[in-house]
């Protein structure tokens, strides 16, 4: 999030496209409807009609995987109804003109025509975003999980340059991370292109940083995504993995492909707390200590580094994930550097963390956004990085005086469609997401009885009119299947979803709704299309 | 501007827009309070806050008093505590005398009041409402409405901090009760089971159904912590008790979200000590005899590190893949890199931060 969570509240227009808030950020949800309660203006774009579209201004309906169109129009409206920010795009951005001249052919009448928005609707949207200022556009994975999900979130960002609505208190382009740590993650460089703080493994300077701080040489060739290490197990070129607390044989997409490539591995081990789908198919299984029973940190989605507290000891024999890979570090140097194994030696590869705040302050060390980070500053409230140093207050609004690269670039970017779409044999899109009850694949909250009772199996969103023409009652078996696989579920008939259109959680291991997604990928940002893919719908 | 006035003979300085309540409490005065919360906005309902104002008539509840300039208030005088004593025997009329095994013993609002003013139980000979004890039948939200005092505490925490309107008020005079919907269960009157208004409530009413029986305030060691579910990363207290996860509770102080959780970080914690949790590590075994399938074995953490390091030693470089996750700690995933690149000799980590 370019803006902090709070500064929701200094919003006149929210913009809420590809993110279905209040199940998927709850608590952001909340404070969304708090300030449509004093008055703010909310848009909602989602091929879904989802809770936020009930208390919106206005709710639009894209096809799915129309975004960039849609995007690309409102722009289009906005140039030409003369809304634009004029000052700020002279003052902070670049490539304006090239990228004015690719707006022309969005006009109106096409977008209309793609992505199935009334002319009249996509005027208001436009009017009201670009002069109900300030603006901040929220969105997540219904934008990014698109083979054009990089380009989708560029022209996210050419709507908010266009229109200045960037850089200053309830302006703002706010990327909501879905996972608790996932933005934490992703910044201690658990990236196949990245150190920690986005520093690049084939960047020299910053090799030979790293070379020196952990005293080993390091390969400089980027590493392979989660997607391309599946293929090339399955392709025998990745023969050994540790897998640590991801249910990947459920959660990522063609999931028998994926249970496939993970038996094809020589060696496989799982750091996990239950004994998951991805747990079974390992050699050796380590029984992992959860949340409550360590200390450490969590980034949020605002860039807040905030403690993780133990609460409880470890249950039964479970470690720690950072006990555990010190430990397997240690044997592995002790096998391949059998000199080194003196208790004497101050050798930089010796692995003898005593505490996770240790870990901290080596990850302060080599990582200028997390410099001014220690376990005391960050006790109370947390800090939100940048934090260059140990008296900097930390950063809640990004870009207020620059951008990262100096100006905001417009990047032209063009509609594409999905790669697959609808035909005959396959006539209705299918859309996935999560469920306010329900994580992921449920290996926590289905061990969490009230929340099994709040929402104990899938339901497949189906429009009325699709299942009057399937003869199809709500809670009528459904078969749904795709090129990949099929599933079956019980059918949830409602308008939430449009024509054409269905929706399923991948919550659920007896409808493995990630046996029918597409792997295809955006080319850049190596997401899976999970938003969009052809399926056929029966009754059972 | 400052507002000067005097409480309890004192010079006080306040804001703008205060009430009286705030500038005593500001100023160190206690004032009791139950309709009253600090982050919902206040309604005056139970009159347990009532000050004497010069020159103004009667009795004011201090809670919706804005201040004025020269105004001058008394916050304990025989006839501010006749009329908070006589505001609790009302209440305990309608009340169950029933702290000895009630959920919010310790953490009462009433509780704290009644034992301030040590107001007797009474005999009560009036009318009593005997409403049927946790009647909703939704998972989490307990509810004995025969302890509601009609603070309207919920009805203003399910709208003002949830965003969701579940709570109102059904008037019938004595029978003045708080209702879901239009009295129907709180799931079919939209409720998302955030818990706010059981955080919220100052009495046994609405309490926490999964940690009901299973201790109480004055039981808890309370450890704050970063919620593992969604990335907006609210904190919240778990309350442990013998080594044991028991529930968890919203704070004012949680930077991020205050008292606001949703279902999952409020009533998301079971998990944590369910018996399916796997305790020891496992190898995978051949079958006892040829063609049985492979099976899993407990093992000592020595044996399973020592596998697995001479494993993963055999396919040091780019035959090793490491998948780290995006629910470990910012630590953790710092070592899972620095292994994969350091020991394991290649960039091949990531974690699922595209789903
Ligand atoms: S609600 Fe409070 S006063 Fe009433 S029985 Fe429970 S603890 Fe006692
Ligand atoms: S649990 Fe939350 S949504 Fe449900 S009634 Fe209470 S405050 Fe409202
Ligand atoms: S309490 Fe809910 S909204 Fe808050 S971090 Fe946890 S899952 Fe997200
Ligand atoms: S607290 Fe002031 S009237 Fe209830």
């Amino acid at each position: 999030m370019t803006n902090n969570i709070a500064d929701i509240d200094n919003c006149q227009t929210l913009f809420v496209i590809g993110s279905n808030t209040t199940e998927q950020h709850p608590v952001i949800g909340t404070r969304i409807r708090r300030a449509v309660r004093r008055g703010a203006k909310l848009i909602v774009a989602d091929p879904r009609s989802i809770d936020l579209a009930s208390i919106a201004t206005l709710y639009v309906r894209q096809r799915p995987g129309t975004d960039i169109a849609l995007l690309n129009g409102l722009a289009h409206i906005i140039l030409h109804s003369e809304w634009g920010d004029d000052e700020f795009i002279a003052a902070r951005t670049e490539g304006f003109d090239e990228w004015r001249k690719t707006l022309e052919a969005y006009t109106p009448a096409r977008v209309s025509e793609i992505t199935s928005i009334p002319v009249d609707d996509l005027f208001a949207v436009a009017r009201l975003y670009a002069t109900n200022k300030p603006s901040t556009i929220l969105y997540a994975m219904g934008i990014t999980q698109h083979t054009v999900g990089h380009n989708n979130v560029l022209a996210v960002a050419n709507l908010a340059l266009l229109t200045g609505n960037i850089g200053k208190p309830g302006a703002g382009v706010d990327p909501l991370r879905g996972q608790n740590n996932v933005q934490g993650a992703c910044d201690v460089g658990a990236l196949p292109a990245f150190y920690t703080g986005y520093q690049r493994v084939a960047d020299d300077a910053a090799r030979d940083k790293f070379e020196k701080a952990w005293g080993v040489k390091l390969s400089s060739k980027p590493g392979l995504t989660v997607g391309e290490m599946l293929r090339a197990a399955h392709e025998g070129r990745v023969k050994s993995m540790w897998i640590i607390g991801e249910n990947v044989a459920m959660s990522d997409p063609d999931a028998q492909h994926v249970v496939d490539s993970l038996k094809h591995l020589d060696f496989l081990v799982v750091s996990e707390l239950f004994m998951t789908e991805t747990a079974q198919l390992a050699d050796v299984v380590l029984p992992a200590a959860s949340f409550a029973e360590k200390e450490g940190t969590f980034s949020n989605t605002e860039r807040r580094v905030q403690r993780v507290r133990k609460a409880i000891e470890p249950i039964g024999e479970c470690r720690t994930d950072w006990q555990a890979v010190c430990d397997v570090a240690n044997r592995i140097s002790r096998i391949t550097h059998p000199e080194r194994s003196g208790a004497e030696s101050k050798d930089a590869t010796r692995w003898d963390y005593r505490s996770a705040e240790e870990i901290m302050h080596e990850i302060a060390s080599v990582t200028p956004s997390y410099s001014g980070i220690t376990y005391a500053r960050i006790d109370a409230r947390g800090l939100q990085w940048p934090v260059p140093n140990k008296d900097h207050p930390g950063t809640p609004i990004l870009h207020t005086e620059k951008f990262t690269r100096g100006k905001g670039l417009f990047s032209p970017v063009e509609h594409q469609e999905p790669a697959e779409n609808p035909d005959a044999q396959f006539p209705f899109t299918l859309t996935t997401g999560r469920i306010l009850p329900h994580y992921h694949t449920r290996s926590m909250t289905g061990r969490v009885a009230g929340l099994e009772q709040l929402a104990p199996e899938e339901r497949v969103e189906l429009h009325p009119d699709d299942a009057a023409r399937l003869g199809v009652d709500d809670g009528d078996w459904l078969r749904v299947s795709s090129r990949r696989g099929q599933v079956d579920a019980r059918a949830w008939v409602t308008d939430r979803v449009g024509h054409g259109v269905v929706f399923m959680t991948f919550h659920y291991a007896d409808a493995l709704t990630n046996a029918l997604t597409n792997t295809a990928m955006d080319p850049i940002a190596k997401i899976p299309e999970l938003k969009v893919c052809a399926v056929k719908v029966e009754k059972k | 501007m400052p507002i000067n006035l005097t409480i309890n003979g004192k010079p006080i300085q306040a804001r703008e827009g205060q009430t009286v309540l705030d500038a005593a409490r500001a100023n160190g005065v206690h004032i009791p309070t139950l309709c009253y919360h600090a982050d919902l906005s206040p309604v005056g309902a139970c009159r347990l806050c009532v000050v004497e104002v010069e020159k103004m008539r009667g009795l004011v509840a201090s809670c919706t008093l804005p201040v004025s300039e020269g105004m001058i208030v008394q916050t304990n005088t025989p006839k501010v505590v006749e009329e908070r004593k006589f505001v609790l025997e009302m209440l305990l009329t309608d009340h169950p005398n029933d702290c000895m095994i009630c959920e919010a013993d310790g953490g009462c609002e009433l509780q704290d009041a009644v034992y301030e003013y040590q107001v007797a139980w009474g005999d009560h000979k009036g009318k009593r409402h005997s409403y049927p004890i946790g009647a909703d039948p939704n998972p989490f939200v307990f509810t004995d409405f025969n302890k509601c005092i009609l603070c309207t505490r919920c009805v203003r925490a399910c709208a003002e901090i949830q965003g969701r309107n579940v709570w109102g008020v059904a008037n019938r005079g004595f029978n003045d009760k708080i209702v879901a919907g239009a009295d129907v269960e709180m799931l079919q009157a939209g409720c998302e089971q955030c818990g706010a208004c059981a955080a919220y409530c100052p009495t046994g009413a609405l309490t926490d159904k999964p940690s009901r029986g299973k201790g109480r305030a004055q039981h808890f060691k309370k450890v704050t912590t970063t919620c593992v579910y969604c990335g907006v990363g609210c904190n919240f207290d778990f309350n442990v008790r013998d080594g044991k996860v028991v529930k968890v509770t919203s704070t004012r102080d949680a930077y991020v979200n205050g008292m606001a959780l949703c279902v999952k970080g409020r009533y998301g914690y079971e998990f944590i000590h369910h018996p399916d949790r796997l305790t020891k590590p496992l190898i995978k075994k051949d079958g006892a005899s040829h063609g049985d399938a492979p099976r899993f074995v407990e093992s000592s953490w020595d044996e399973a590190l020592n596998l697995v390091a001479t494993k993963l030693a055999q396919h040091q470089g780019d035959e090793f893949a490491l998948l780290a996750s995006a629910k470990a700690t910012n630590e953790e995933n710092y070592l899972f890199q620095k292994f994969t690149r350091a020991v394991m000799r290649t960039n091949n980590v990531d974690h699922c931060a595209r789903l």
